[in-house]
């Protein structure tokens, strides 16, 4: 792919998370080496193999995550690796607090250098990062979704500090998903979608709209034969659901919902817009702070995961690696996870090692799990494989509601399309299923309805048939 | 031989084997720039631990403790749990089995023996399951809760046995009466202080491994080691299992404490264990946690401890000499990457061996 981005200008990279834009970025800082092309600065091919090389170059960087010290001061952090120093391992504090305040001042990125940064709040550590940045002589700034963490206002005071920076002349590269926000800010747009430049284009020649076609793009279908659902009874119901992140802030907002048997609902929505914090609250690993969750006649708010699973919940993790399976210990032992403590699996506390053989094997075979046999470590299966041994297991217990989280997300096409299959036949049996994707692929493809969710809220809920991808992703991009 | 096996066998034999060597090279010329003679030093303690009359049955002896506290310390590393707490535990087991021991007379010993053994395992096991209480509670580490419940051990023992409510009031020394002899624990070879606890210890390794490996609490245990966030999905409980953990690791410390006591001193002395628990965590990494490994671990550290003092006496050379031995085999086998990067060895299974006793080496993960 191409891209061009001149100084004095604020140049927005947009597209849906995994549209390699942060890949990109993180080549031009020198963390990920490019196969192939170059990489032209200032008129000159430079060769970037780390982010020292592109320091010196003054390529700036403001990851989504930050990387700084919370127990050192402001200063300090902004002088980290470029300390100045008075005496033999003496650093110059006060004469780096005042440099501080003085490029902190002409950008109008006020922050009290002397502060620890572990009292400030997030959008001021971010101003932190901006200005270490500047201090190493960053002329190109990459903000990597940088008003993800941030409040309105904050937003606000981070375009004023963006269009300082242009106007001395710098550049800006701004990565993001928002589509207001990049008519906003932006004197130049590229989207991107599967890693590749869909167009190029300018605030004035475009619109929300358009640019959340290009960037969810019409990319071909994954196409899953099945008939029309015959919803039957309802099994999991969520009512006025309030559940919070972390942070404490509210993530899952008021959110009610219904998954009736014999059919897939479908959650869409970019990542990080509550789905984790959803999928946490109704598998009991995170307590709503309001609302209610009943798994059939069942009330399961406040059930802990062992019962909630006991109650008939089937949970494919979006994180297969960290929380699907355990990579240490064979595929046998990974596909009676949750039930190796109880018939036939044990006999009292003594674990029925022929009959988790003999489970593992009928298993292996019905879903096609590619393994040297039920002896062989999870960790040394391909990620298709893993995935489709945790959709197994979840599958083999028969669970009246399915929780599918991400079921596809780093899996080849052949894992894809059985997953897809197995999960339709499922619904076809009687189970429902809950699918959470950031794939609108996916979700378009395999649910009955579809739910969209904005800012932990849901925006919309679309029967399949009228469920209409453009407005879909304007929906998800928040440009209702 | 497969890559996997290779892997496994270079994890589970060459690294301690290396490890052993070096730190006894190491030693070595810590001997020889203090200038004594280090092949005169080990042939010391060689004899002393193997080849002097009596020698060979008191290295057994210095094995029970070792065997018992190996366990207590690799079961917590299978959890991911770092109990450095053995020695406390250790302590509070014995100071049980002390209490047992005295309270019942004229009883038989197959009443009395068994009584203290399990009070021991329960002082032990109070004493490990408050730091995993205050883990799964509150996320306070072990490693923390552990060291300051030893200093606790340590204190407690020294107020009750020094002129406390356990001092033998008939004695100058500060200890504890003697135990009844009816809780003693029978010696196995006359003539020697090898006492019946080899055999218990000897059983203790089977039991342990069966635990760990075929039952339904061991596999919580192993998978919340391997991975607390799978455990958690799966419905389990992991602040439960730390706590078990920490609990069954206690009571095993204890038993060692109680064993002691029956078997070797039948009374509780002021400097009662010169440091066998926080050995036992070189015990417990030197076998990588494997059960089975901890015999032969245990017998090296009995031979060591018991070969030390002989050495000394006969060439001068502190007997401290082996905590250089066993600090360079924490290094070597907490750190592989080290020891191939020594030896140049080429061939570095990926994933790494970690201390906490991955079923195999080398597991590859995808990134």
């Amino acid at each position: 792919m191409d891209l061009t981005v001149e100084w004095g200008q604020v140049h927005a990279l947009l597209g849906e998370n995994g549209a390699g834009k942060s890949t990109l970025m993180n080549v031009v800082y020198g963390l990920v080496r490019a196969d192939s092309g170059e990489i032209v600065f200032d008129g000159k091919a430079v060769r970037i193999g780390s982010p020292q090389d592109a320091i010196k170059l003054g390529i700036g960087m403001v990851h989504q995550h930050f990387m700084l010290i919370p127990p050192l001061t402001v200063a300090e952090n902004i002088i980290l690796g470029h300390e100045i120093a008075t005496g033999p391992g003496v650093v110059d504090v006060r004469h780096a607090q005042q440099e501080v305040a003085v490029l902190s001042k002409k950008y109008g990125l006020e922050v009290d250098p002397a502060v620890k940064v572990q009292d400030l709040s997030v959008g001021i550590q971010q101003r932190v990062e901006i200005l270490k940045a500047l201090y190493r002589g960053a002329r190109l700034l990459i903000l990597d979704e940088p008003t993800a963490v941030l409040t309105p206002q904050e937003v606000r005071g981070l375009f004023d500090v963006i269009h300082a920076l242009v106007k001395d002349g710098a550049a800006v590269i701004f990565i993001t998903h928002k589509l207001a926000e990049v008519i906003e800010v932006a004197d130049k747009i590229t989207v991107m979608r599967r890693g590749k430049v869909v167009a190029t284009t300018t605030p004035k020649e475009s619109n929300q709209a358009e640019l959340a076609r290009l960037m969810v793009g019409r990319s071909v279908l994954l196409r899953v034969d099945k008939t029309e659902a015959k919803p039957g009874q309802v099994l999991l119901t969520l009512k006025d659901l309030t559940v919070q992140d972390d942070r404490h802030q509210v993530a899952v907002d008021n959110v009610s919902l219904e998954v009736r048997a014999g059919e897939i609902l479908g959650i869409a929505g970019v990542e990080g817009n509550g789905q984790n914090e959803l999928v946490e609250a109704i598998v009991g690993l995170r307590m709503p702070r309001a609302g209610q969750i009943k798994l059939g006649e069942r009330d399961i708010t406040h059930a802990s995961t062992h019962s909630t699973l006991e109650a008939g919940l089937g949970f494919i993790p979006a994180d297969r690696h960290r929380m699907g399976i355990v990579l240490e210990l064979p595929v046998a032992d990974n596909l009676v996870l949750s039930r190796f403590d109880r018939p036939p699996f044990a006999r009292f506390i003594v674990r029925a090692f022929d009959a988790v053989r003999e489970y593992a094997i009928k298993l292996i075979k019905t879903f096609d799990i590619r393994t040297e046999g039920p002896e062989q470590l999870a960790g040394s299966l391909s990620g298709g494989n893993q995935q489709k041994l945790v959709v197994a297991r979840e599958i083999g217990t028969q669970p009246k509601v399915l929780l599918a989280s991400q079921p596809t997300r780093g899996v080849d096409v052949g894992s894809i399309e059985f997953i897809h299959r197995r999960l339709v036949e499922e619904r076809d049996n009687g189970m429902g299923v809950l699918l959470v994707s950031s794939e609108l692929d996916e979700v378009l493809s395999l649910a009955d309805r579809v739910a969209v969710v904005y800012r932990g809220r849901v925006v919309a809920v679309f029967d399949q048939k009228e469920a209409d991808r453009d407005r879909i992703g304007l929906l998800m991009a928040g440009a209702a | 031989m497969s890559r996997a096996l290779r892997q496994r066998l270079f994890a589970a034999v060459f690294i301690p084997v290396i490890s052993v060597a070096s730190g006894f090279v190491v030693a070595g010329l810590a001997v020889v720039v203090t200038g004594s003679d280090p092949i005169a030093a080990f042939t010391a303690l060689f004899q002393g631990a193997f080849t002097n009359p009596r020698a060979f049955p008191e290295t057994l002896v210095a094995m029970i403790p070792y065997i018992f506290l190996g366990l207590a310390v690799a079961l917590g590393f299978r959890a991911g749990l770092f109990n450095i707490g053995a020695e406390g535990q250790f302590y509070l087991g014995a100071i049980f089995g002390v209490l047992a021991g005295n309270s019942l007379h004229g009883v038989p010993g197959i009443v009395q023996i068994p009584l203290a053994l399990a009070f021991g395992m329960l002082g032990g096991f109070i004493w490990a399951a408050v730091p995993g209480l205050l883990k799964a509670r509150f996320g306070a580490h072990e490693v923390i809760t552990t060291i300051m419940l030893n200093y606790i051990a340590f204190q407690l023992t020294d107020f009750l046995i020094n002129k406390g409510p356990m001092s033998d009031k008939h004695s100058t020394a500060p200890r504890t009466p003697f135990i009844d002899p009816g809780a003693q624990l029978p010696i196995i070879i006359s003539g020697t202080r090898l006492h019946l606890g080899l055999i218990l210890a000897l059983l203790a390794v089977p039991i342990v491994w069966f635990l760990v490996q075929r039952t339904t609490i061991g596999f919580r245990i192993r998978m919340v080691g391997f991975s607390q966030g799978a455990a958690r999905a799966a419905g389990i409980s992991v602040a439960w299992t730390l706590v078990i953990t920490m609990g069954i690791s206690g009571a095993l410390a204890g038993l060692a404490g109680a064993d002691e006591i029956l078997g070797v001193s039948h009374y509780m002395p002021s400097s009662f264990s010169v440091g066998y628990g926080f050995d036992s965590i070189a015990v417990a990494l030197l076998a990588r946690s494997n059960p089975w490994a901890i015999l032969p671990s245990a017998f090296l550290f009995g031979a060591m401890r018991n070969g030390a003092a002989f050495m000394q006496f006969q060439t001068q050379v502190s007997s401290d000499l082996i905590s250089i031995v066993q600090a360079i085999v924490i290094m070597f086998v907490a750190a592989p990457v080290m020891v191939r990067w020594i030896f140049r060895l080429r061939e570095v299974p990926v994933g790494g061996i970690q201390i906490t006793q991955r079923e195999t080496a080398g597991v590859t993960r995808e990134t």
